[in-house]
């Protein structure tokens, strides 16, 4: 090494790879994420994310609690798709009692799981867009995901919280006018999603942002365990509404978008055609909507309708007792799982009998995307955090359970 | 599903003939392909899994653990795979004891490692070979293993803002009610229970078949 002493203070020297800490309170970390980061100059040479922040223990409260008592868990896990969750947990429960939801039931769980669909794939769409700097799909979005809380507040009372799909079907039919309302609305929507897509899809500042970055090949996205749009968008035809179908879907005419980069772009897209799909499913579930009744014929699981407890005693003790003692599960182990809005979500059930489950391990779909992201983001810029963590549809309810 | 079912089955017979003592049973239950494996042959038996074309299970869908206090080995870690190219599942269960360990499937799955890493925060199942062991969504420098079912619903500590120092503090938790837990294991079918002198005779034995 020559003597550098007497030379200007920059020339010459090694800038050694330092620490830079993400979060565990910044707006692009989509909640509460702390990512330390080794970066080499601007770029990224490791990403050691860490969570838990927002853990809370759900699966072992969920051991304390009875069957019924654990689906609100549920909607706080991914708090933006809840009703997705409920009927993973719900059909779970069913298939470990043997029972199976009336056709209504299942339409209407059909319908709000794409309306959930959308409510989580415009705030995924919206807040990364924001966090590449667009600042108008955040407003326009907030408009549409009101109106869908809205429905969500007819069915069941609550805008999100919903605890409205409970084993053996669903908490109660739907209100008169309802159907209508959602008809108009779907009717409209796809509208919105051509102004969504004329702001963004070829939006110079966002391509430049969004395309080759944060590239998922279809093998490692096996490898990683990706599900969901971050699978479809390398390239795999892999959804489980078609391949694995629950609660009718297969009475359903969609397709499942896909596409080929696997790029933060590519995420995008599919995400937006996915809406486009479910507006159809939508539109389809109004049309065929059976009649019937919306919850399941069996006073052990379900419990009976308020007018009967006005008059009959067995329905009053029926309804006392599943609302302080629950129902009892077969001893059994099950693994249910649906396609949620961000992937596969599972629920590894194991029953021993009593009134509580023994066991409820819940499969997030985020927390393996999450995983992934030492592997996408090595070799990018510090910039690309915020784009890679959009584009990926990271929620910490789910992540941190 | 009976379809399913039916392959399921086929390649339940192949994983028994074929791996031996390693893999202890293979059965369908209620649908679903579950496989009890010996602890110290899980990597043999993931990548026999993923790589022979007969099997095709190539993606890593979950690794969770689950605590039996009343067996020998009473940690168990559970495996779930999925084969996309032929629609179906499969659960690998293997069991070990609290000092035990599993070798890690990081080599075989890189998502295995986070997943495993929470198996060992939740349930203190040491994974050997694992690259990075830490404790995963648990508090920086917590103690315990929170899943297992001896550690206690509320924990042992409790945070709060303390005003005279200035900083968040740790104190052990003091409960200002008793944690409420009900026995619901007996009303709705009477009492099991046979007061004295109350006894009945004892049931006539079985006649044919004792339908």
């Amino acid at each position: 090494m020559p003597d550098t002493a007497h030379m200007d203070d920059n020339v010459g020297r090694e800038i050694e790879n330092y620490t830079l800490n993400f979060g565990p309170q910044h707006p692009a970390a989509h909640g509460v994420l702390r990512l330390v980061l080794e970066m080499d100059g601007e770029v990224i040479d490791r990403c050691d994310p860490h969570i838990g922040l927002l853990h809370r223990g759900t699966e072992k409260l969920i051991e304390y609690k009875t069957y019924l008592q654990a689906i609100p868990y549920f909607d706080r896990l991914d708090y933006v798709s809840p009703m997705n969750q409920e009927q993973t947990f719900a059909i779970a429960i069913e298939r470990l009692l043997g029972i199976t939801p009336p056709k209504r039931a299942q339409y209407i769980r059909v319908m709000f799981g794409e309306l959930t669909r959308i409510l989580n794939h415009i705030m995924n769409i919206a807040s990364y867009a924001m966090d590449v700097g667009a600042m108008t799909p955040f407003l326009w979005t907030f408009e549409e995901r009101e109106k869908l809380m809205g429905f969500y507040d007819e069915v069941c009372g609550a805008r999100l919280h919903a605890n409205y799909i409970r084993p053996g079907g669903v908490s109660m039919d739907l209100p008169p006018g309802l159907m209508d309302r959602i008809k108009l609305w779907a009717d409209n929507y796809p509208k919105m999603i051509d102004d969504l897509e004329g702001l963004l899809t070829e939006n110079r500042i966002f391509k430049q942002r969004t395309v080759d970055i944060g590239v998922v090949s279809a093998e490692q996205a096996i490898a990683w365990s990706f599900s969901g749009p971050n699978l479809r968008a390398s390239g795999l035809a892999w959804d489980l509404r078609k391949s694995q179908p629950y609660d009718s879907y297969e009475d359903f005419d969609f397709d499942i978008p896909i596409t080929k980069h696997g790029d933060c772009y590519d995420r995008y897209l599919v995400r937006v055609e996915e809406m486009r799909q479910s507006v159809k499913i939508i539109q389809q579930c109004l049309e065929k909507m059976p009649g019937g009744p919306v919850r399941v014929n069996d006073r052990k699981v379900m419990s009976p309708p308020r007018g009967e407890m006005k008059t009959s005693m067995e329905a009053l003790i029926h309804h006392f007792k599943l609302y302080t003692e629950g129902f009892k599960v077969p001893a059994g182990e099950i693994y249910a799982c649906t396609e949620a809005p961000k992937g596969e979500f599972g629920v590894y059930l194991v029953a021993d009998g009593t009134n509580k489950p023994y066991r409820c391990r819940i499969r997030a779909p985020g927390f393996v995307h999450l995983e992934a992201m030492d592997a996408m983001l090595r070799g990018h810029m510090l910039a690309d955090v915020p784009a890679v963590l959009g584009s990926i549809d990271i929620v910490f309810g789910e992540v941190d359970r | 599903m009976t379809n399913a079912t039916e392959k399921l089955r086929e390649i339940a017979g192949v994983i028994a003939s074929t791996q031996g003592a390693d893999v202890v049973t293979a059965d369908v239950v209620r649908g679903e392909l579950i496989v009890n494996a010996r602890a110290a042959a899980i990597v043999k038996v993931l990548t026999f899994l993923r790589d022979d074309p007969r099997m095709n299970f190539d993606q890593l869908v979950d690794i969770c653990g689950a605590d039996y206090p009343e067996r020998a080995e009473r940690l168990e870690v559970i495996y779930h795979l999925i084969s996309m190219k032929q629609n179906l599942r499969v659960r690998i269960k293997v069991q070990t004891g609290e000092e035990g360990v599993v070798p890690t499937a990081c080599g075989v799955w890189p998502s295995a490692n986070w997943l495993e890493r929470e198996v060992w925060d939740m349930y203190g199942v040491f994974f050997s070979d694992h690259p990075d062991l830490r404790r995963i969504l648990t508090d920086y420098g917590f103690e315990g293993f929170p899943l297992r079912k001896d550690f206690p619903l509320t924990g042992y500590v409790e945070v709060r803002y303390d005003e005279d120092q200035k900083r968040v503090i740790y104190e052990p938790v003091k409960l200002a009610q008793d944690f409420r837990s009900f026995d619901f294991l007996s009303p709705w079918e009477g009492i099991q229970k046979i007061l004295p002198g109350d006894e009945k005779a004892p049931p006539a034995p079985a006649k044919q078949g004792g339908a």
